[in-house]
């Protein structure tokens, strides 16, 4: 008796509250007039948050650094950083209250189509596509709302040194020459040929970005909308796929890729233990600091183009990294549209990450001159249709920047689960057409 | 498997004395509804003492549960500010993919260790029970392995299964080869329900000290007078007396069983053949921004536990003992 009138109780508490902030989630209508960068930097007042994942930076210093820069051409505007390490977790929790800073990063996981419930306009795509690259990866109905501070072009980091060892000096141009090229190295130098990144799982993200580099097209991200089946062979996305299978097939990957170690694998890369791994040129910094934390010649790290030729040329598409929005209930957009501008054109942040920055017109980072030596095209993507591709990736549940889509690529090429590579690719090619039919 | 949270706000001590004893008490004021009591309390005592843990419980359980409920019936992304009402629609999208249950036949890995569990920890509070040297000591080391979090768990046992690691070195002074413990598809399961035995035994060990300590002393001694066994004494004293904590363990290790969580997540993050449903659920929320059909996802799993609990209930009811 008592026991049921305490948990009608409860109930009727729970159901009563909950009632209560039904309608709380709508957005407070806050206008969605393009921010402009303010013309008279003195009259620009307020502090304002930045959400980053750059945790590095807030502790080393260098986050305060360039607030101290900024303050110089913006004396009334008070920048605030927050380093958050789970960024993608919390930020996209947060995004259910108004409270996510002014300037964030926008989160992967949020929907282009959904950019203008979250995000103040910045600018017309015709106005910043002059100035900036990768405009149209965050841009909906004809305004953008994010701009990246850099882009990464997509290769291989490998190990110069033993790669020379086993006899290869130069790019393999063909899938079937880089599998005979990690063969060479793993009978004749004892290091381990490729290494995954199986474990931490997001390192291996980075083959859903290898689109494109086989085909050498722009629009390949676009086609996907329209492509039945994308795994067809030719695709891009079977040549990629499928290299990565043969790769792990051919048993040329670590032993254990249940107990790989991102942190570890810099070490390992640096001192010549393992020779090659599929990244992004924002990883090479990372690798030739290892290598000169293990006392092995920072040098000896190199980055090469995903092994297809196109007319002769090697292709690596270029991605932007995350996007700069400002949170649209910010009561300070001027401040924190200033501080976006000057971040990504004044700071020298991506000159001092050996990044490419956005801006157009600017210099190649260092680490990829070899790249321009060897006359590697890199491609834009464009990103006309990036919102229907989104979602029919998410109605399929394949999450081609998942890392369960490659972990499940190497479980089936290892034998640990069931399957072929004709069996993978004609399972995702189905996903992906069913998908199609009930989004399209 | 085994002791999931809730575990430790389980009163242990329901075996003694008699409940009765207990609530009757309670029962009197209901046949004198009078506002004052006797040496004037008030009706209202002891809610003002509840409301602490109901406010808790409302705010941190009851609410989030039907939330979780109303989220089952709408296609929420777990962002957007809107979202539709779309009926049963993700519950038959649910049970219209078979391939989403298959995740449970690796519960059948963590309910065989639990099997495991609870004997190791019949075996080790009934041998603690008796008095022999250095118990107590023996009862923290068997106990502190449920105290450290799972998170370091899952990091100390990653080095642990490591080709060459220590699982290895050790095994290979007795000449055993080399495994992959979390790389082999047909062991990974088995080495993680091991972690998770290794963890929660303890817990499982301390509630049957809690219960056996309950046993009246002269009980032993009439046994032993009757020349009864180390053995029959465990069988025809302990295991009944103790019979109501043994159930309820079993009911926790088979709910722990459907609902893993914790270490296969941090040691495989699900992959290699190692998911669980609750992992499952939460990539179909945050990874798919399906988050209405992963509250279905985790409504169902909540109504299987209860079934399952009340189906063995009603195969073991929970009877109570006497002790004399």
């Amino acid at each position: 008796m008592r026991r049921t009138a305490l948990a009608a109780t409860g109930v009727v508490l729970a159901l009563g509250l909950s009632a209560c902030d039904v309608g709380s989630g709508s957005g407070g209508g806050s206008s969605s007039a393009v921010v402009k960068v303010p013309t008279d930097p003195s009259k620009v007042t307020g502090t304002i948050k930045v959400l980053t994942n750059r945790t590095d930076q807030v502790q080393d210093g260098t986050a305060k650094k360039y607030a101290a820069e900024f303050n110089k051409v913006y004396p009334h505007v008070t920048v605030k950083f927050q380093g958050l390490t789970d960024y993608e977790g919390d930020v996209k929790i947060r995004m259910n209250s108004k409270n996510y800073g002014d300037v964030l990063s926008i989160p992967n996981s949020v929907p282009l189509k959904e950019y203008p419930t979250f995000f103040a306009p910045l600018g017309t795509s015709a106005d910043l596509s002059k100035t900036y690259d990768f405009t149209d990866h965050a841009a909906v109905g004809g305004k953008v709302y994010g701009i990246a501070n850099i882009g990464t072009a997509n290769g291989f980091v490998y190990n110069k040194a033993v790669w020379k060892k086993a006899g290869i000096t130069t790019w393999p141009t063909t899938p079937q020459q880089f599998i005979d090229d990690l063969k060479a190295i793993k009978a004749k130098t004892g290091a381990t040929p490729y290494y995954t990144n199986y474990h931490d799982g997001w390192p291996m993200t980075n083959w859903g970005n290898a689109l494109g580099s086989p085909s050498c097209d722009p629009a390949a991200n676009d086609k996907l909308a329209t492509t039945k089946e994308p795994w067809a062979p030719g695709q891009d996305l079977n040549v990629v796929d499928s290299l990565l299978y043969d790769v792990v097939h051919d048993k040329l990957s670590e032993a254990d890729p249940n107990t790989t170690n991102w942190e570890n694998s810099k070490a390992l890369i640096g001192t010549g233990k393992v020779a090659t791994m599929w990244l992004g040129s924002w990883a090479v910094v990372q690798m030739q600091d290892a290598a000169k934390k293990a006392g092995k010649n920072p040098d000896d790290i190199g980055f090469m183009p995903f092994p297809t030729q196109q007319d002769g040329h090697f292709c690596s598409v270029v991605r932007p990294d995350y996007q700069y929005g400002i949170n649209i209930h910010s009561k300070n957009k001027a401040a924190a549209r200033a501080w976006i501008d000057w971040f990504i054109s004044k700071s020298g942040d991506a000159q001092a990450a050996l990044s490419i920055s956005s801006i157009k017109g600017s210099p190649l980072p260092a680490d990829l001159k070899p790249f321009q030596e060897a006359g590697v095209r890199l491609v834009h993507m464009a990103y006309g249709k990036t919102a229907l591709v989104d979602e029919i990736d998410k109605t399929s549940e394949i999450g081609l920047n998942n890392q369960d889509y490659p972990q499940h690529i190497v479980d089936v090429a290892r034998g640990a689960a069931g399957g072929d590579k004709d069996s993978i690719f004609k399972d995702l090619n189905k996903k992906w057409s069913d998908a199609q039919g009930t989004v399209g | 498997m085994s002791a999931p949270r809730t575990a430790g706000r389980t009163p242990p001590a329901r075996t003694l004395p008699p409940p009765d004893a207990a609530r009757s008490h309670w029962h009197q004021p209901h046949r004198k509804p009078v506002l004052w009591r006797r040496r004037g309390t008030w009706w209202g005592t002891p809610w003002l003492y509840l409301l602490v843990p109901l406010t808790l419980l409302v705010t941190f359980t009851l609410l989030p549960v039907v939330h979780m409920v109303q989220y089952s019936f709408t296609d929420w992304d777990g962002l957007s500010p809107t979202s539709n009402w779309v009926g049963l629609d993700n519950y038959r999208d649910l049970f219209t993919r078979p391939q989403l249950f298959q995740v449970f036949w690796v519960s059948l890995f963590y309910l065989g260790a639990s099997v495991v569990q609870i004997c190791a920890a019949l075996y080790f509070a009934t041998i603690l029970s008796f008095d022999i040297r250095l118990r107590n000591l023996f009862k923290g080391i068997l106990f502190f392995p449920y105290l450290i979090n799972g998170v370091a768990v899952g990091f100390v046992f990653l080095y642990f299964f490591q080709p060459g690691g220590t699982l290895d070195t050790v095994l290979h002074w007795f000449g055993a080869g080399r495994h992959l413990w979390l790389g082999n598809p047909h062991l990974v399961n088995t080495s993680l329900a091991g972690v998770s035995v290794w963890r929660f035994m303890g817990l499982n060990m301390v509630l049957f000290i809690g219960a056996i300590q309950s046993i009246p002393p002269q009980l032993y001694e009439a046994a032993a007078l009757d020349g009864a066994s180390r053995w029959q004494q465990f069988r025809y004293v302990i295991a009944p007396s103790i019979r109501p904590i043994i159930s309820l363990s079993v009911i926790l290790a088979v709910s722990g069983s459907l609902s893993v969580f914790e270490i296969p997540f941090i040691m495989t993050g699900g992959s290699n053949n190692s998911e669980t449903f609750v992992i499952q659920t939460i990539k179909l929320a945050f990874n798919f921004n399906k988050t209405g059909l992963a509250s279905a996802a985790a409504v169902v799993l909540l109504l299987i536990v209860l079934l399952v609990t009340w189906v063995q209930r009603l195969l073991f009811p929970d009877e109570r003992v006497e002790q004399s």
